[in-house]
């Protein structure tokens, strides 16, 4: 499976040979297993098993919860509070999906911008990458259809303002919105539809998963030197990597165990504090809520949605050379998405032959810059648009574009970078060799 | 610029974006109580939350009604704890549709523990139910949201600071008068002030000044929205601990397994 040499399965008792020749699920599950991996992977390759477990919880508990939940507005808010309080273990199931989401966005969050750092992106694992953002997109709209369901005022609202994001599209807008609400407005047939494409869309997630770890298994990890594993011999293989099991699955599961007992404690004591309490108040299309404000994982890109009005400058020149076409919502619906988009070309736009931004001095500034801008854009969507806060999601969501467009295709021609080592079991050794055990530098 | 820098900016991103998505609310003074409910510790009183049941039946009942909640469940242990029989005679108060054989639309008759609580009364007045966590008046200083973890949501805080923030002012505006009330977002709130103190007597000797029945109600309401609070903790300290101890265990087993490799990178370097 993999293109680094190792062991293959070899069947050994009769039953195994036997099956073997019929169906050789015992040797994938085995390759798949032992796969040959980088030995010198730091504690930001673990969110990979972090999500994966996101994605099962998620499941299940999911499925329990649709065993209780009646989609219907005259009866979804009820049902999750007779989920609340006469199901049994229901208010801990609920919370666990509920947090799960947050624990999930946190996770890709994190997984995404290790691959950004170390160039996790880079040839050849760019169809790693496209299926990675496509997993995302996915999770994305998995996640906000979720938060439809209990049908409270942020669900409604919510779907209210998201849907008509696509309503922004010249000419066929209004047909596209009204196809995706089944109706004029946020309705039974809409609650509806989004319950369906919650319960199905997990299970294309789960898919895209087998095919993203399927593409990885094939080229290798990456690891933090951006160094790649020696292929010329098994011997020489084997100097660099591990088998993932048993090195890697135990030390995945220790930080797995960690981060679930933060979990826990969260869904023990603050179950809500990830939440809005308007989300507590019964969806009612005659209100609306004084301030409508998206999971705080969409709030970056609800900035950057905002962020482009009527009063800038380039919004009025494309506004202009368009004849009209792209008015400013237009604008900030395309701004959204082509951050995202932006973000899946990356592979093409980082211009440097060095892979990993350890080895990269001036690429670590902008990135960290971009971690920064991250959080700034999280931080200003969730606030008014009033001054500053409208120049500030401005500059944030413009130094996004940047980094991506201008800053990475620059980098790979100006800068210099660092020496890097010649092979993973040098930096392996440099870290945990004699030489190093009295100056742990990292 | 070092991983664990990374990780950490990451995480005071989630707590800034979280707390921000919470601060946006009215200019309304919510004061900080400490109720016994607050933190992981904490857990509702009983008596408390019989004596505000009292407030709740004798007074907020007239328009106010709690649909979400099952009467049954004023005898759950982490709740009132009522007896059965109590739970039995405290519902044959209310009123519940008749879906017997041969009833008729609109037919009423006895409740029972399994009915719900009824709707409110009064079609302006909104379900109290889960009041108490539909608010969020107390952020903490700064309005950082994390306070959470040992004040609560604030919504407890909210239900009592509009009981007591009354100032006796009223206005009428399009013939419907308002009543000033300093918790109260805006200021002026279509509800008469429902307590005055000493509105109902309690059963324990409890002194029933405005101040403890509003408390009482708001603990009350409190167990309303969050009637599984206690054991939610409960679950929470069984999963942290279990958790943490699966941690040390995994980490000790992690250093095991990593050993002889860490030792070769030791022998090889030596030699070299």
């Amino acid at each position: 499976m993999s293109g680094i040499p190792h062991d293959h399965y070899e069947p050994k008792s009769g039953f195994e040979k036997w099956l073997h020749v019929r169906l050789p699920i015992v040797g994938l599950l085995y390759d798949t297993l032992m796969i040959p991996t980088p030995k010198n992977l730091n504690w930001m390759w673990i969110w990979g098993i972090v999500l994966a477990f996101c994605l099962v919880m998620q499941i299940v508990t999911g499925i329990v919860l649709a065993m209780h939940y009646t989609p219907h507005v005259d009866l979804a808010f009820s049902s999750i509070e007779h989920i609340m309080r006469n199901v049994f273990g229901g208010h801990m199931i609920r919370y666990m999906h509920a947090n799960g989401a947050a624990l999930f966005f946190f996770a890709v969050y994190m997984h995404i911008f290790r691959g950004l750092y170390y160039g996790s992106y880079k040839a050849p694992r760019e169809v790693t990458w496209i299926i990675g953002m496509l997993i995302y997109l996915a999770m994305m709209a998995t996640a906000f259809m979720g938060y439809v369901l209990p049908w409270g005022q942020m669900s409604f609202w919510g779907a209210t303002v998201i849907t008509g994001l696509f309503g922004a599209i010249p000419v066929v807008g209004e047909s596209i919105q009204g196809w995706l609400l089944g109706g004029p407005a946020v309705e039974n047939a809409t609650l509806n539809r989004f319950f369906s494409l919650h319960y199905l869309l997990p299970f294309v997630i789960a898919a895209l998963v087998a095919i993203h770890i399927w593409a990885f298994h094939t080229t290798g990890n990456s690891n933090p030197t951006g160094v790649e594993v020696r292929r010329g011999s098994k011997a020489e293989a084997e100097k660099d990597t591990l088998p993932f099991w048993p090195y890697f699955v135990i030390k995945d599961l220790f930080a797995l165990m960690v981060i679930l007992a933060v979990f826990f404690a969260v869904i023990g004591f603050m179950p809500n504090y990830l939440g809005h309490p308007d989300n507590y108040i019964e969806a009612n299309p005659l209100a609306t809520p004084a301030h409508i404000v998206p999971e705080w994982f969409f709030l970056p890109f609800y900035a950057i949605l905002r962020a482009f009005t009527a009063d800038v400058w380039a919004v009025q020149f494309v506004n202009w050379i368009t004849f009209g076409v792209v008015d400013a919502k237009f604008f900030g619906v395309l701004a959204m998405f082509g951050s995202i988009a932006v973000m899946a070309l990356v592979p093409w736009l980082d211009t440097s032959s060095v892979r990993s931004g350890r080895f990269r001095p001036m690429f670590k500034m902008f990135f960290t810059l971009l971690v920064i801008d991250f959080i700034v854009l999280m931080w200003v969507g969730a606030r008014d648009t009033e001054f500053p806060h409208d120049w500030i999601s401005l500059i944030a969501s413009v130094y996004w574009f940047a980094y991506f467009l201008i800053i990475l295709p620059l980098l790979g021609v100006i800068e210099k970078p660092d020496q890097t080592p010649a092979t993973i079991e040098d930096d392996f050794n440099a870290h945990y060799g004699h030489a190093s055990s009295d100056a742990d530098a990292k | 610029m070092s991983i664990k820098k990374l990780t950490l900016t990451a995480l005071t991103a989630l707590t800034l974006s979280v707390t921000s998505a919470v601060s946006s609310g009215g200019e309304s003074h919510i004061q900080d109580t400490d109720f016994s409910f607050e933190s992981p510790f904490g857990t509702y009183d009983e008596a408390q939350l019989q004596r505000g049941l009292q407030v709740y039946t004798e007074v907020c009942a007239s328009c106010h009604g709690l649909q979400y909640v099952p009467i049954r469940s004023l005898g759950d242990a982490g709740g009132p704890a009522m007896s059965a029989d109590a739970v039995r005679e405290y519902a044959t108060q209310f009123e519940a549709a008749d879906t017997s054989d041969g009833a008729e639309l609109g037919d009423t008759r006895e409740a029972v523990p399994t009915d719900h609580f009824p709707k409110s009364n009064d079609p302006k007045a909104p379900d109290l139910s889960l009041m108490a966590k539909s608010r969020a008046g107390y952020h903490g200083p700064y309005g950082l949201g994390l306070s959470q973890l040992v004040n609560g949501m604030g919504g407890p805080e909210y239900i009592l600071s509009i009981l007591n923030g009354y100032t006796g002012e009223e206005k009428e505006e399009a013939g419907t008068t308002f009543y000033e009330n300093t918790a109260f977002p805006g200021g002026w709130i279509a509800m008469p002030p429902p307590l005055y103190g000493e509105d109902v007597d309690y059963a324990d000797g409890h002194s029933n000044d405005l101040r403890q029945e509003a408390e009482d109600t708001a603990a009350f309401l409190m167990w309303a929205a969050e009637p599984k609070m206690m054991a939610r903790k409960r679950a929470g300290f069984i999963g942290v601990l279990m958790l943490t101890l699966l941690s040390v265990l995994l980490y000790a087993t992690t250093k095991k397994i990593w050993a002889p490799v860490k030792q070769r990178a030791k022998d090889e370097t030596e030699n070299s």
